[in-house]
């Protein structure tokens, strides 16, 4: 239990400095940041307190938007995607998630990804929502959530298989 | 009573999530229509350490470019400087001068967003206050937003709020310059009335309308104009002089006549 919060807590902090120190400065064809600290929600304890998760995804956005000056458009997206995490799950992973013995190192990997991408096209679509926040830019919004999603997507999957959970 | 408590404790999570993202869309908004929090921005003294630490490792990198740059930027102030036919010593009584500069490194640049903003390692321990203009060697930045002891962000000219007096060189012609969030290196100059010559090519800059940034501080070039929907007013794509991607050093211009033209202008509002 300790040894889950120790680790919870290296996690948090690495992911933020990663993000804001390496990619949110790396500008693919001048617009592109992929969000990998999305990768903390993917990665937190399933059958862990709830209130607990949701409130700490809030203080990891807002860590991120002290960074990024983007006011508190990361803590809304991933307050949110924390909130649905466990709906998602359930539709990815089905029955399983209820049993004791359920791990994400278990589950295949089309199931894992549909997971991480999901959590990623959600997060995505509130983030420019809330940042362009007008209808008229639509397309705006639709080609970054395309583009930055799927390499968000790209370097969240090279980040978990470099660094998996255990095989048990 | 009991049912209260028995409906908070079922959907406790449910409100939890949604007070934290009111919480988060209140500061999200308030800033889209004001200017930013105070409290939420790069300059306070966790994120503004952290990055002039990184910084202090990356500034290395591109040395021999910045050092070009100045001898560039030498070149040409030594120029006027012997050109100048009258000289005049009183004109460099520092007393008379109406701007002060300070220099400073840029230790975080956002370009990739709506409002992007950039943190600079100078603060108020500088002189440096919100509402100062900041240029680089090529031309205009953006103007100081926020400040901290050792930091200050700047409200880049790539952001959605910006709106920084422009006319064209050489004419009295005034627009007011914004950005569409398109592309980093091209920036918007509008309401120039329809009867003004343009020329692709002709050169913008910083209008005297301002008490923010001096007269004639160069901005880019025109590329491309349009009438807007209404026909009379020009809407003007303009080519920015600064690559806005990679900015190292920065000048923050303090006005000091500022004080006495806002007290002024704010005398003249209170009497109508």
């Amino acid at each position: 239990m300790n040894n889950s919060i120790f680790v919870n807590i290296i996690r948090f902090v690495l992911l933020v400095l990663v993000q804001v120190l390496v990619f949110n400065q790396l500008n693919f064809f001048g617009f592109i940041n992929p969000m990998v600290y999305i990768l903390f929600l993917y990665w937190y304890p399933v059958k862990e307190n709830r209130a607990a998760f949701i409130g700490l995804s809030f203080i990891l956005g807002l860590a991120i938007d002290f960074f990024s000056d983007s006011m508190a458009l990361h803590a809304a997206s991933t307050v949110t995607i924390a909130y649905i995490r466990p709906a998602i799950m359930r539709f990815v992973f089905g029955v399983n998630i209820e049993f004791q013995s359920f791990r994400l190192g278990n589950s295949t990997k089309a199931q894992q990804i549909t997971f991480l991408a999901l959590l990623i096209v959600v997060h995505h679509l509130v983030f420019f929502t809330l940042e362009i926040f007008s209808i008229a830019n639509i397309l705006l919004i639709i080609k970054k959530v395309l583009a930055i999603g799927l390499s968000t997507l790209i370097l969240c999957l090279l980040f978990t298989s470099l660094f998996s959970v255990k095989k048990e | 009573m009991q049912q209260i408590i028995n409906f908070i404790i079922r959907y406790k999570h449910f409100l939890l999530y949604i007070f934290l993202l009111m919480v988060s869309l209140g500061f999200t908004i308030q800033s889209h229509s004001y200017h930013q929090s105070s409290f939420f921005n790069s300059s306070n003294w966790l994120t503004g350490n952290i990055y002039s630490a990184s910084s202090s490792v990356t500034s290395y990198f591109g040395l021999t470019e910045e050092n070009k740059k100045l001898v560039e930027e030498n070149k040409r102030l030594r120029k006027l400087l012997f050109n100048i036919k009258e000289k005049d010593t009183l004109e460099l009584d520092s007393l008379q001068q109406q701007y002060l500069i300070t220099s400073g490194k840029v230790i975080n640049n956002n370009y990739a967003k709506v409002r992007n903003y950039i943190t600079i390692n100078k603060g108020r321990n500088d002189s440096v206050a919100p509402d100062m203009g900041v240029i680089t060697t090529h031309g205009i930045l953006g103007i100081v937003e926020n400040v901290s002891n050792g930091f200050a962000t700047v409200q880049s000219i790539l952001n959605e709020k910006s709106k920084i007096n422009a006319k064209i060189k050489n004419t009295n012609h005034f627009g007011s310059l914004k950005w569409d969030a398109e592309r980093y290196d091209v920036v918007q100059l509008t309401d120039v009335p329809r009867l003004v010559k343009l020329t692709v090519g002709d050169t913008v800059v910083t209008g005297a309308k301002s008490s923010i940034f001096p007269e004639n501080i160069p901005i880019g070039t025109i590329q491309k104009f349009d009438l807007d929907t209404s026909n009379s007013y020009y809407t003007i794509d303009l080519k920015l002089f600064n690559d806005m991607t990679n900015i190292k050093i920065v000048y923050v211009i303090q006005n000091k006549d500022k004080e006495e033209i806002m007290n002024l202008e704010q005398a003249t509002e209170d009497e109508q």
